[in-house]
């Protein structure tokens, strides 16, 4: 009896064992691809071992392309044109891109794979792109769910980005969460102090990132965060520039505000701030304070929402109907617009319609 | 009784189909009939995989388990030797074909656990099949399922632009329509018929 039972396992465990060992060899052999080169912008050569996604390859290569969601192929940022090499266009990546992306060789880095020699085109910027590490210094409330973090950087100790960009704070494994994520965030606080950056951050209810900044981060603890990412800058016109951002897309706002308050802007400036009750609004001392000293920027909060305790006397409903208090001159007005994807649809149809051009409509749209 | 291979081979495709007759693999036949493309892509990994494995079970039964005389470790050592396989054909794909990889996705790997591949190495030992008929067997067994996936999802793709009611959307027509297809497989079964 116990012979047949040990026979039994012996057996079993050694077919298990060399189908494992034959596996072993086999990817071995089929998984290695050797090195290879990576040919960036046709001015850089990078020497890897080929096998891994382009993302994380160039990751590891201290080039860092943008992404949310950590390679998975779900959030489309991490775009970059490929010349060659990148092998054929896969099912997982068409959903993010638009026919002329298509036509253009664009491609999501975290799908391709590097098999052979690859030629990409990554925008220059990139370069600039770093890992950073810095210490949480303080913790505001600023509403109910929203928090403003500034971060003390120690490692490098300086950063230098535009007024409108955003960077990927990443979030550890905490709680019941078993992985690492990043996410982005647009920075809140001004490029004229480099030695920190600010970020407000909204509370997503289940959001991984969110839910630890808010109920685990504390004061002194350490973060990481890559960046500076986008492309949401100030033009360099003399334009008025009408801002519409509710929740947390104050953030950019309130670093190009900051920044131009510092070289005394005369533009004329609109800040349309839409809420929906006065325990929404925040700030608002801030921008009052920067009406007062640039004398051509007004801060329009409006609510959508008021209820009885909040004895609002101000501009209710939606944001839109009041932009014909700034708007002058439909032709000499950009606007710069940060929030959901469908708040942004929805302003910049209205904008078009006004008769602004698409073209003088920046914004920064997250999900 | 000794029956020619070539039969097998057609009377597994059309007569017993191993999903019309048996409903074996009905988990992935289900959930990947949505386009034309990608169930002609697992089809063929199936042809492919159920070719293989009937032979190389055959092999690994014949002379490993009746050898030495555990033939009741059939069932682990089978899905062992399958598991194995299709890690190997994945290994394969990703390196050769990665459209094809991509598009089956966790499919392949669902594979391994589709009962029509086990369930033809275990009919091909209950029926005494020998190696050439195994081999028959196996690959008529998986070509018949990919003409079964194909009709499905060529069906479900012209089904998408009718009105279908609410309750039967998704699965429930689909295995209706799989009842309606093994009815119709019935058609076949004057041209020959196996045990």
């Amino acid at each position: 009896m116990i012979t047949t039972i040990l026979t039994t396992i012996a057996i079993v465990g050694g077919m298990a064992g060399f189908l494992a060992l034959l596996l072993v060899v086999a990817e071995m052999f089929f998984a290695n691809y050797g090195e290879v080169i990576i040919d960036i912008n046709g001015k850089r050569k990078l020497k890897v071992k080929g096998g891994s996604s382009l993302l994380s390859t160039l990751n590891e290569n201290k080039i860092y392309l943008a992404s949310a969601c950590g390679g998975r192929g779900s959030c489309g940022f991490c775009k970059c044109k490929v010349r060659s090499g990148g092998g054929p266009l896969l099912p997982t990546e068409k959903p993010f891109l638009s026919p002329d992306e298509i036509k253009d060789n664009v491609r999501l880095s975290c799908q391709v794979k590097v098999k052979e020699d690859i030629a990409i085109i990554i925008p220059e910027e990139i370069f600039n792109v770093r890992q950073f590490a810095g210490v949480v210094s303080k913790i505001e409330d600023h509403t109910y769910d929203i928090k403003e973090l500034t971060i003390q950087l120690t490692q490098p100790t300086e950063i230098n980005f535009k007024p409108g960009q955003y960077v990927q704070l990443q979030s550890p494994r905490y709680g019941k969460i078993k992985q690492k994520v990043s996410r982005a965030y647009s920075i809140s606080s001004s490029p004229d102090h480099t030695d920190y950056i600010q970020l407000i951050i909204r509370r997503v209810p289940d959001g991984i990132c969110t839910t630890w900044v808010h109920d685990f981060l504390k004061e002194g603890d350490e973060v990481s965060f890559t960046g500076p990412f986008g492309d949401f800058f100030i033009q360099d016109t003399r334009a008025d520039m009408l801002f519409v951002a509710g929740g947390s897309g104050k953030a950019p706002i309130k670093a190009m505000l900051e920044y131009l308050d510092a070289r005394n802007s005369t533009r004329r400036m609109g800040y349309f701030f839409g809420a929906r009750s006065r325990k929404d609004l925040y700030l608002d001392d801030l921008f009052a304070t920067w009406e007062k000293s640039m004398q051509n920027f007004a801060y329009y909060p409006v609510l959508s929402q008021p209820t009885e305790q909040c004895e609002w006397n101000g501009r209710c409903g939606y944001v839109m109907p009041y932009f014909d208090e700034f708007i002058q001159d439909v032709n000499n007005t950009e606007a710069y617009l940060c929030g959901s994807p469908g708040m942004i649809a929805a302003v910049v149809k209205y904008l078009v319609s006004k008769g602004i051009p698409k073209e003088k409509i920046y914004f920064d749209s997250f999900a | 009784m000794e029956i020619n291979a070539f039969i097998i081979f057609i009377a597994s495709i059309f007569t017993s189909n191993i999903l019309l007759t048996n409903f074996l693999g009905m988990c992935s036949f289900l959930s990947v009939s949505k386009e034309v493309e990608s169930s002609v892509g697992l089809g063929l990994a199936v042809v492919f995989v159920m070719t293989l494995t009937t032979a190389l079970n055959y092999v690994v039964y014949h002379m490993v388990l009746v050898p030495l005389n555990i033939v009741y470790l059939q069932y682990i050592i089978f899905i062992i030797v399958i598991a194995a396989f299709v890690q190997l054909t994945e290994m394969m794909l990703e390196r050769f074909s990665p459209v094809l990889y991509y598009s089956l996705g966790i499919f392949l790997p669902l594979i391994t656990v589709n009962c029509a591949i086990l369930g033809v190495s275990l009919f091909m030992i209950i029926r005494d099949y020998s190696f050439l008929q195994s081999i028959a067997f196996g690959a008529g067994g998986g070509l018949g399922w990919l003409l079964a996936i194909l009709a499905l999802a060529g069906i479900r793709q012209k089904v998408r632009y009718k009105f279908v009611p609410k309750g039967l959307q998704g699965a429930g027509l689909s295995m209706i329509i799989t009842g309606i297809m093994a009815m119709a497989f019935i058609g076949f079964s004057g041209i020959v018929v196996i045990q």
